[in-house]
């Protein structure tokens, strides 16, 4: 369908419009417009006559167009819509002031790499800042009991911690029953069927119990962390407790830390005996040892360090978790897109400092013989 | 009610909304007649927002009718939400704009959705409704989170306007403007008004933006309406509409509209 035929030549043209001229026509309406001969003077009449529901999205396309192939003086007939006069006075103002270009940017990769040094060292020095205001704030609250705040602390050791025994336990059961199943495999080779006891319990209480509840905690509440604040952030909520004299690291970063640092050991303590459980039953019906035999043996095998190897990296690991959840949180400026950018490195980077801090803890606890 | 034979561009009958056992609306009736600017005012909580997104296909009512053009909103809503949507404009109080995206980009959303073009074509098309609602094109290039508040509403306005509809929706549009700009915004709208020959439905507080644009007014009160004109409605023996429009702020408002 053709939305416009041009007639005439050099000094007097008429354009007729015709057909549908509606915003559903405009890529249509663009391609032919874009098929005017680029160098046209004179002058142009515009025949309205024909043209279907002109809307302003076309009509303002086709006095782009017009502005741009030749110097033309435009006349427009045959019942024009009403909005042409409001759309030429907008085209007229368009062309009035050019904006003053910037000038080329002359930086180069040195200058890239520049720029990304001093943003790093100020993303440092922010998280320095955070790390010291924490610092102050924890003395001031143990001097000052009340900072403490117990109804907060309570809700959130219920969220972190209450709420997360189900799938904490579950995956603990599971992982355990996996590694069991898999060692009994290997080891019924070499008749050594009853090590799958020690294997289990050695690898749930000094590993896998604490880093499993951990990875799962700072993908639940890390989340949680970095979203609850950041959209306070957002709502300028914590511009409101600024500015009546309350520090939302006292508010709302302290709580959740404590919270979390208690949380983390009595889940990781869940984790180790559902961990056991699932061993044992593994051991009952694939193995058919006797629970008896099962737990005289996880005796033999376990030192009470066993257990603290594990549970004491617990705290350590909260801490991790809490801080990167809230220091994101606390990040989160201006749009919705930051809030989910900033609550995925919040999860990224715990889980990530997590399994450092464990292997560092792993290279530690050999050297000192733990 | 005069030039009845029109249809008019909103009916709704006997609208009901409820939440829970709260009745918000209860047989509320309203008429929005083509080329006004008509004035939704309430106290709070008497479900200003609510009629907006019932009339808006939003949400569905608890009972009544609302028709848009003639046309059954719910029943629109349910077999082509497209060209429901495509039917009228809206701004939220807040300007709603994604934040993610500049405001060019909050403007060729829509455009991109239903008219697919060049991206020359989308960019002038963000330019024109730019400059529709007094905007530069660099501002097109601002993310909303860098304009100000009165640059937000526009920007909405621009974003509600880019499909041309011929029936606006505003809501609050001058809420939290200092009162230059909530007149330029006033300005605004009565240029856009004549020159695009636009149905405009207001929700609004704003006394001045009342007296300066609005045709006709409905009022909100026990879940009816009352609307008219306003100079019916200062005629209102109803209590609430004499403290709403007898006020010492309406006194000031309307004299300065007046006079």
């Amino acid at each position: 369908m053709t939305a416009l035929t041009l007639q005439g030549e050099a000094g007097g043209w008429r354009l007729h419009l015709q057909g549908d001229w509606s915003l559903a026509a405009l890529a249509q309406i663009e391609a032919q417009l874009a098929g005017l001969p680029g160098d046209m003077h004179g002058t142009l009449d515009c025949d309205w006559s024909q043209a279907q529901d002109p809307a302003m999205g076309t009509a303002w396309g086709l006095l782009m167009r017009l502005g741009e192939v030749g110097r033309l003086e435009i006349r427009h007939s045959g019942n024009p819509p009403h909005f042409l006069q409001l759309l030429q006075k907008l085209e007229a103002d368009r062309r009035a002031p050019p904006a003053i270009a910037a000038a080329p940017s002359t930086v180069g990769l040195i200058g890239t790499l520049g720029r990304w040094s001093v943003l790093q060292g100020r993303h440092g020095q922010a998280v320095l800042e955070f790390f010291g205001r924490l610092v102050m704030v924890i003395r001031e609250a143990f001097s000052r009991p009340r900072a403490l705040r117990p109804s907060s602390l309570a809700r959130h050791i219920y969220e972190t911690g209450v709420t997360a025994i189900p799938i904490v336990s579950l995956i603990a059961f599971l992982i355990s029953v996996v590694v069991a199943y898999l060692g009994a495999q290997q080891l019924s080779k070499f008749g050594a069927d009853i090590f799958v006891v020690d294997l289990v319990t050695i690898s749930v209480l000094r590993e896998m119990g604490v880093l499993l509840t951990a990875i799962i905690v700072a993908g639940r509440s890390g989340s949680a962390f970095a979203a609850e604040i950041g959209v306070m952030q957002l709502n300028e909520e914590t511009d409101a407790l600024r500015a009546m004299g309350m520090n939302p690291i006292e508010l709302l970063v302290l709580p959740r830390l404590i919270a979390l640092v208690i949380a983390l050991p009595l889940l990781t303590v869940i984790a180790d005996a559902m961990g056991l459980a699932g061993g044992g039953l593994l051991s009952l019906l694939n193995l058919h040892i006797p629970l008896v035999q099962f737990v005289y043996r996880l005796r033999e095998a376990v030192s009470p360090t066993t257990f603290w190897a594990g549970l004491i990296k617990a705290p350590v690991f909260a801490i991790l978790i809490a801080m990167v959840g809230t220091y994101r949180g606390m990040q989160v400026r201006d749009s919705a897109r930051e809030l989910g950018r900033l609550t995925t490195v919040a999860v990224v980077q715990s889980i990530f400092l997590v399994i450092l801090a464990d292997a560092l803890f792993a290279v530690l606890f050999v050297k000192i013989g733990f | 009610m005069s030039d009845a034979g029109a249809t008019p561009v909103i009916r709704v009958r006997g609208l009901v909304n409820r939440f829970g056992t709260q009745t918000v609306h209860d047989g509320l009736d309203m008429e929005v007649r083509s080329n006004e600017i008509f004035g939704v005012v309430g106290g709070s909580g008497t479900g200003k927002s609510v009629l907006m997104r019932t009339i808006l296909g939003l949400r569905a009512p608890d009972g009544g009718t609302v028709e848009l053009y003639g046309n059954d909103v719910q029943q629109m809503a349910a077999a082509d939400r497209s060209s429901l949507v495509r039917s009228y404009g809206v701004t939220f109080q807040n300007g709603a704009l994604i934040s993610s995206l500049t405001v060019a980009q909050n403007i060729q959303l829509p455009l991109r959705e239903y008219y697919p073009a060049s991206e020359q074509t989308l960019d002038e098309l963000a330019e024109l409704n730019l400059g529709l609602v007094g905007l530069s094109p660099g501002d097109g290039k601002k993310y909303p989170a860098q304009l100000s508040g009165g640059m937000v509403k526009r920007a909405a306005l621009a974003r509600a306007l880019s499909l041309e509809p011929k029936l606006l929706f505003l809501d609050e549009p001058t809420a939290g403007l200092d009162p230059i700009s909530a007149a330029a915004f006033d300005e605004l709208l009565l240029y856009l008004h004549s020159q695009l020959r636009l149905t405009v439905v207001m929700i609004t507080h704003d006394l001045d933006t009342l007296f300066q644009t609005c045709s006709r007014v409905g009022v909100i009160v026990d879940g009816r309406m009352i609307s008219g004109t306003l100079d019916e409605l200062l005629q209102n023996q109803n209590p609430w509409i004499r403290e709403y429009f007898h006020g010492a702020r309406a006194r000031a408002a309307g004299k300065e509209a007046h006079g």
